[in-house]
């Protein structure tokens, strides 16, 4: 075959969305979490990765503090007015693809501190991918959101919260490769 | 002739130039003594209590904020005896932008409680060297604490300080040594634990310079207590310290039933004892085991935490919640422990004492783990108490304090434990007296289990606990009563009181001020690791950056108590 008609092959249909379910595949089963453990539901998140609850079952094996070698952020935690910037720039360093899981009452709306020195929820200033209830919330229940999130990466789901995040102090968008934003995404071959 | 006289005469005598002590003004307030003083005086008082009648420990400084009085603040410093035991409040009244003079050339310790007061309130310190923010973030506008800010009224925050140091003598903080490695850890860095920043200046790998910033977790719960009924700041004590929720639980109930001048039944006594010996075990696991991941041992934490989940299944089997149990009301308990629950208890005793000796041969008794940590960065017994140290670490410097024993309260001075104490104040005495620490809690579990008191978990006081749900359904009269309490709420007497407990990592006090409303008019916290924490910088100069960041995990620091 000539490379031209491999390169024929690589942009037909059926080839592609193969390629596009493998790399889901792997990357579904290879999250590195940067667990951004902040307070009382970084405790809990301690328990979920510790014996017994083990989140290595799921392929979320390595725990990883650097951004650059993660590609699970795990907000687990009040993030407060102060925290809010560092929180962004962490989100910023780490590299495509990224999701976010947001553990906890505190980090997905303040929780109960309706407070001065409170952000409302990380989603003022990062893009949420799942939500995990409670205060803190059980560890099966954030296995639940990593599994939930495994589907999500499985079947390739659009995230236009994501594709369309900006910045909020500097107003710069990620910079992503055109096509992810505007073309249609092919799902599981159909 | 109580204490108090005696101190009047005495101050009377020394201080009888100054106005014949016209201005002074003696009281006692629900057991504790407390001495009104002008603020032209303070420190004259300060110093002669601190030498003569040997106040050597400076608790706390806060201030409390009347509008509506013609001297808006008040700041009140709690001082502590070690001894005799006693405790001694002074207070002293400022303006609207007057300055006290700075207490930090008697205590050292007085450093952060000053600036806290300065942030929350606005008060003024004169001569206080660093008297800038240290909970709200740099833009921040006003001051949270006062009356007239409002609870949820948020300031948003752009952009993180760039590395700086505490003013010392001749050189200003924000001037960096260009021939110095600057070096900024955290927050969000593994040995920070979350939030906690350090920033360093290296001569190579030793520190030079080193100081902290705090506030990254300051979820304002102070604020929080101003704005909820009494039992409902209970759940905002769980997550004061998360990692022994319980034993804050306590403490903020003691408090407040203290004020109320009630006392709980015994088989509650029994099982707050109990609550809180389990939460010192499993503070004193996640102080060990993360400060094992500080060095490199990853083993233990994985090791540790299996005995942590045990402990959780108590609680979940007492109340349904693992980690934030909020398992004591004003008054009591909030249920009586299911069946069997205390026999479970005592296998989990059993249990954790061959766990605690596997614990130290795996930790204390490892030659790289004691290699790691004796000798590094030890602390003094006059230091640590001129720093406000309590807990465990105040006794691996030495000294022999622990509240269970020097004023106990529910019962322990019935039970039988010991009190283990250091020597060198170094990070390895610490790990040996939280270890020995553990021994002693499951004595006094087993004690308690052995024999736990019959009778009821709570007080039935009518105007402080809820009925039982069957009278709330069953009959008008817990009806009423419910729906009473509920709208009212429970109120208490109009006063103040400052109450400590020993928890896991020092003293924990609330200094609850009541106007008879039923929310607190102020709540104080005296988180033990604030006033530790504060002396990092001190401790580290000079040592490598490895042992500071072991030194950081020894301290045991808990942002969620740290920054309120
Ligand atoms: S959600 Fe609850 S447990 Fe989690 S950080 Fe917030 S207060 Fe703590």
């Amino acid at each position: 075959m000539s490379q031209k008609s491999v390169e024929d092959l690589s942009r037909s249909f059926a080839f592609t969305s193969k390629l596009d379910s493998l790399v889901a595949w792997g990357r579904k089963n290879a999250l590195w979490p940067l667990p951004y453990g902040t307070a009382c539901c970084g405790i809990e998140l301690m328990s979920v990765m510790g014996p017994r609850y083990d989140l290595a079952r799921f392929g979320a094996e390595v725990v990883r503090f650097s951004p650059r070698q993660a590609d699970l952020l795990l907000v687990a935690g009040t993030i407060t007015e102060k925290m809010a910037p560092v929180l962004v720039r962490i989100y910023e360093q780490m590299l495509e693809p990224k999701y976010v899981l947001s553990m906890g009452a505190c980090a997905s709306s303040g929780g109960f501190y309706r407070a001065y020195h409170v952000l409302q929820g990380c989603d003022k200033v990062i893009p949420v991918d799942v939500y995990v209830p409670g205060c803190p919330p059980a560890p099966e229940a954030v296995l639940d959101g990593i599994m939930l999130l495994q589907r999500m990466i499985a079947t390739n789901q659009p995230r236009p919260w994501r594709d369309h995040w900006k910045n909020p102090y500097t107003g710069k968008s990620l910079d992503l490769p055109a096509s992810s934003l505007d073309q249609p995404r092919i799902v599981d071959g159909k | 002739m109580t204490k108090i006289d005696e101190l009047k005469q005495e101050l009377e005598k020394h201080f009888q130039a100054q106005a014949q002590n016209q201005n002074f003004k003696f009281s006692n307030s629900v057991g504790d003594d407390v001495i009104e003083v002008p603020k032209e005086e303070l420190i004259a008082v300060l110093i002669h209590l601190k030498s003569v009648h040997r106040f050597d420990f400076l608790m706390d400084i806060c201030g409390v904020d009347f509008p509506n009085r013609e001297k808006r603040f008040e700041v009140v410093y709690h001082l502590f005896s070690s001894k005799d035991s006693s405790r001694l409040r002074l207070k002293t009244q400022v303006a609207e932008g007057e300055a006290v003079e700075t207490a930090t050339s008697i205590w050292k310790g007085a450093d952060w409680f000053e600036r806290e007061a300065y942030d929350m309130f606005g008060i003024r310190f004169d001569k206080h060297p660093n008297l800038r923010k240290i909970l709200t973030h740099h833009q921040f506008v006003g001051h949270p604490l006062r009356k007239d800010y409002e609870a949820d009224h948020q300031q948003h925050c752009t952009e993180t300080l760039p590395i700086f140091f505490n003013n010392e003598g001749s050189s200003r903080g924000d001037v960096l040594n260009e021939n110095l490695v600057p070096l900024n850890i955290g927050p969000s860095h593994p040995a920070m634990h979350g939030t906690l920043r350090v920033m360093v200046e290296l001569d190579g790998e030793t520190v030079v310079r080193a100081n902290c910033e705090i506030g990254y977790l300051h979820r304002c719960f102070e604020k929080m207590a101003e704005t909820h009924p009494y039992n409902q700041v209970i759940p905002y004590t769980d997550r004061l310290n998360y990692c022994s929720a319980p034993m804050n639980n306590v403490g903020y109930c003691k408090a407040v039933e203290r004020l109320l001048g009630v006392e709980i039944p015994a088989k509650a006594q029994a099982m707050r004892v109990i609550l809180c010996e389990l939460s010192r075990i499993i503070d004193h696991i996640i102080a060990v085991g993360t400060g094992g991941v500080d060095l490199g041992a990853l083993t233990a934490f994985f090791h540790l935490f299996s005995y942590r989940e045990k402990v959780y299944t108590l609680f979940e089997k007492l109340c349904g919640a693992r980690l934030t149990v909020s398992m004591t009301r004003v008054g009591g308990m909030a249920q009586d422990a299911p069946e069997g629950w205390f026999d479970d208890v005592m296998a989990f005793c059993k249990e954790m004492s061959a766990g605690v000796d596997e614990i130290s041969r795996l930790m204390i008794d490892n030659k790289i783990f004691i290699k790691r940590t004796q000798g590094i960065s030890p602390v003094s017994a006059a230091d640590a108490i001129n720093w406000g140290y309590t807990g465990p670490l105040l006794r691996a410097s030495g000294v022999n304090l622990d509240l269970r024993k020097a004023t106990p309260y529910y019962g322990y001075d019935g039970l039988n434990f010991d009190v283990p104490i250091g020597t060198n104040g170094d990070i390895f005495d610490r790990y040996l007296v939280r270890i020995e620490e553990m021994r002693q809690s499951i004595r006094i579990i087993e004690q308690v289990c052995k024999n736990v008191p019959g009778g009821d978990f709570t007080l039935r006081d009518k105007s402080l606990v809820l009925p039982e749900k069957k009278d709330v359904y069953g009959n008008i009269e817990g009806l009423m009563n419910h729906f009473m309490l509920v709208i009212k709420g429970l109120r208490p007497p109009v006063g103040e009181v400052y109450d400590a407990t020993e928890a896991a990592n020092g003293e924990l006090g609330f200094y609850l001020v009541s106007d008879g409303s039923a929310n607190p008019y102020r709540l104080k916290v005296r988180p033990p690791c604030f006033a530790i924490y504060q002396s990092f910088p001190t401790v580290v100069k000079g040592s490598m950056l490895a042992d500071a960041i072991a030194t950081v995990a020894s301290m045991n620091v808990i942002a969620g108590e740290l920054d309120r």
